[in-house]
């Protein structure tokens, strides 16, 4: 049993996870209809290799990579095409889609088990990676294949599963270890023989003790079945972001990525928990990816539930399965609700980046109004990555961004700690991403 | 029902507190030592804490309207705290326009002359008694015994009868009542209204500690250098025979300490900066009460060390994560 670790700074929100941490996930809902933009991921859109008319099998790609920064991208459901046109997204604005209507034939993609991928060769398991369409399924949706392909002078010796999950209200990824822990300490074995790694660690949250329990049962046989490479269960101290991947490597091995640096820098990689149940997926059933774990959550709804989405369904209908809103909602959030991004229309379609979707009403919506910094330091105290945000912010405000920029703004990955924190409720989050967006475009 | 979205950036949740929440509990932890003063020294000192309050009040509501600024503000805690700090820093017979020109002076020059809240560089309660010292020093030093001494007027603080015989004075002949800790600790003796009952003070002092308004950085490192230099230098019998505890419970320090110079708006904004502010406190405190014409350093080191923030704040700069 390993002492509890943590990281400086963080705050302590609710945690609201009662409302779905108990229930199992729902299966999947198979939608009439589904919009599957060509861009999900971090990188260069996908081209499409479908067109109006053409008959698609769930599985099947619609979407080629684009380079090599890019994702596949496969049809999540089973019928017809009925165009290829623009439509809002959750977070990338409106990317050109392939709209597909169901035609009643068979959802389930083909699966095939195959009982000797442990014996694949790396080369093989990357291609499979690649070929499945698999992107980080923890926010960013970075394509995955390239992640696991780090350059030569960047030994990886630690793999990290990150199963904090730190913001509110999402329990997907507790979920998933939960009901699912075999299936991931295989994918995880998959991402550990890729990289060469002779460390591995499952980080998980103390608030999260069933997933550490069927996670450490996992880890012993997973130790059992491998020579030479360690594993362990670590549980992290609960606070945010603990999730972040810096935050992660620093409470393991307190070990600091340097300065608009990656966690490669340091030797190792950090995988999502959704991201490695997609590989085994992929490797072991030869399941593209087209369905995660999404925690739909919030005051608003009548029946707030983890469940598998077909990427692509749209959130309308996602909601109506569910059965529908108790309450109007006045905000819906794609993500967790210190980082999430707030919609302005509910015809969205769930992306591969989307692991949860809060609905608030009126009366828990917050207009605080902007108040003089009384320098009263939480916000220092606060914030995971060492910064002074309140300096930031009055340089910001004078738009001194050089100056900002040699006080470490471009390090501020925008968690929101910070703006969480302040008495004074000043928009400190506003400030910075508007000092570092303005960065990229000075210098 | 899109039409009604609201769309705004994170964080979509946030803590309670509030400015207004934690000058209003910063306010209500001086309740005790006000409680002490009264009672110590007389329905006086409620006047007096009344009267500053109210000007303070009334002079933050003034300035902010000719500044067209938001005048609801002048509610927000921050001058009424003003106002009863300034009170506990004023002898318990001071006339009663004392506290009307330290108010006034304390919100208009010591706080709104710099921009209002969040921008001063000094206390604006021990701006106001510095004004108030130097104008009318034969006011803020004249003080008086607790109601119960049979000779209620006219008598001299500890240190002060310390400073006395260290110049050789009358003070050499003079027989105060005796000053044992429990005295000290519990406001037997002369003194500010608000500074003799260190009891009362460290109440409100745990309360901040509790609601985490208040961290051990600045008081702690303050009173602690105070103690250690004070049992190095201040002894008779040569080196290290100095009466630590006495000098920790005399004087304005557990007040200076814990509720002035633990303001958020005059000191450092990080932890080594908060130590570092301590020290200077602490070290300047010594040497005013040893070297100086005044027996108690507390309201001056606080105002020197106040102006050294920026300067420090510079230079304690969080060196953040992955910096090389």
């Amino acid at each position: 049993m390993t002492a509890m670790r943590e990281f400086y700074g963080g705050i302590h929100p609710d945690s609201f996870k009662l409302d779905t941490a108990g229930k199992s996930i729902k299966k999947a809902f198979i939608p009439k209809r589904v919009v599957v933009p060509l861009l999900q991921h971090t990188g260069s859109p996908a081209e499409a290799v479908v067109k109006a008319g053409d008959t698609v099998k769930a599985g099947s790609l619609i979407g080629k990579a684009a380079g090599y920064v890019s994702g596949n991208v496969h049809a999540s459901i089973s019928g017809k095409v009925a165009k290829i046109a623009y439509s809002e997204t959750p977070v990338f604005s409106r990317v050109l889609s392939v709209w597909i209507e169901s035609d009643g034939a068979r959802q389930e993609p083909d699966a095939v088990e195959q009982v000797d991928a442990a014996a694949f060769p790396k080369e093989k398991l990357l291609e499979i990676i690649r070929e499945a369409g698999i992107v980080g399924l923890g926010g960013a949706a970075f394509p995955t294949h390239v992640k696991l392909s780090p350059p030569k002078d960047k030994p990886i010796h630690t793999v990290i599963l990150n199963g904090a999950e730190c913001e509110p209200y999402l329990t997907c990824d507790e979920r998933l270890m939960i009901e699912n822990p075999r299936e991931i300490a295989k994918g995880l074995e998959i991402v550990a023989k890729i990289l060469d790694a002779k460390n591995v660690y499952i980080a998980i949250e103390d608030n999260k003790p069933l997933a550490i329990q069927a996670m450490k049962k996992q880890s012993s046989e997973y130790r059992a079945r491998s020579a030479g490479c360690k594993i362990e269960v670590a549980v992290l101290k609960t606070k945010y972001p603990q999730g972040a991947e810096k935050q992660v490597i620093k409470a393991l091995l307190d070990r600091e990525v340097p300065e608009r640096g990656l966690p490669m820098d340091v030797g190792c990689v950090v995988q999502n928990v959704g991201t490695v149940f997609a590989i085994y997926e992929a490797v072991y059933l030869k399941k593209p990816l087209i369905e995660r774990v999404v925690t739909i959550s919030g005051p608003c709804m009548a029946q707030p539930a983890n469940v598998k989405v077909r990427v692509g369904t749209l959130l309308r209908d996602m909601v109506d399965y569910l059965g529908g809103f108790k309450k109007e909602p006045q905000k819906i959030i794609i993500g967790g609700p210190m980082m999430g991004i707030t919609q302005y229309t509910i015809d969205v379609p769930l992306t591969k980046r989307v692991s949860g979707v809060l609905f608030f009403p009126k009366e828990e919506i917050r207009e605080d109004r902007e108040d003089v910094c009384i320098r009263c330091g939480r916000c220092v105290d606060a914030c995971p990555m060492r910064l002074s945000p309140t300096t930031l912010m009055h340089r910001v405000k004078k738009e001194n961004f050089l100056e900002a920029k040699n006080l470490g703004i471009v390090d501020c990955y925008e968690c929101g700690a910070c703006a969480y924190i302040c008495p004074a409720k000043i928009p400190l989050l506003d400030y910075m991403k508007f000092g570092r967006a303005k960065l990229k475009t000075v210098c | 029902m899109d039409e009604n979205l609201i769309v705004s950036v994170g964080p979509h949740i946030k803590d309670t507190a509030t400015t207004k929440g934690i000058m209003w509990a910063v306010v209500f932890s001086l309740i005790p030592a006000g409680i002490a003063g009264v009672f110590i020294f007389g329905i006086n000192s409620l006047y007096a804490m009344m009267i500053s309050i109210t000007t303070a009040v009334l002079t933050e509501t003034a300035v902010l309207a000719f500044r067209k600024t938001e005048v609801s503000a002048a509610l927000d805690g921050s001058a009424v705290l003003t106002g009863l700090l300034l009170a506990y820093n004023l002898p318990p017979g001071a006339p009663l326009w004392l506290p009307v020109v330290g108010s006034v002076f304390a919100i208009a020059i010591g706080k709104q002359v710099f921009g209002g809240l969040g921008h001063n560089i000094f206390n604006p309660a021990l701006a106001g008694r510095a004004f108030l010292m130097v104008s009318w020093p034969v006011y803020m030093t004249s003080w008086q015994n607790p109601r119960w001494v049979p000779d209620a007027v006219s008598t001299a603080t500890p240190l002060a009868i310390l400073k006395e015989a260290s110049r050789g004075g009358p003070g050499l002949n003079y027989q105060p009542p005796p000053f044992g800790y429990i005295d000290l600790f519990l406001g037997n003796r002369g003194g500010c209204i608000g500074e003799v009952c260190v009891a009362a003070l460290l109440i409100g002092a745990a309360f901040l500690f509790l609601r985490k308004i208040i961290t051990w950085h600045i008081p702690i490192t303050y009173i602690s250098t105070v103690a250690l230099l004070s049992r190095m230098f201040n002894g008779r019998a040569g080196f290290f025979s100095g009466d630590a505890l006495f000098f920790i419970l005399t004087g304005g320090l557990a007040l200076g300490a814990f509720f002035m110079a633990t303001d958020y708006v005059t000191s450092p904004l990080t932890a080594k900066g908060r130590i570092i502010f301590g020290l200077g406190c602490g070290i300047l405190t010594f040497v005013i009460r040893k070297f100086s014409g005044y027996p108690e350093g507390v309201s001056y080191s606080i105002l020197i060390m106040n102006s050294a923030v920026p300067l420090i704040d510079k230079y304690t700069h969080p060196k953040w994560f992955g910096k090389k």
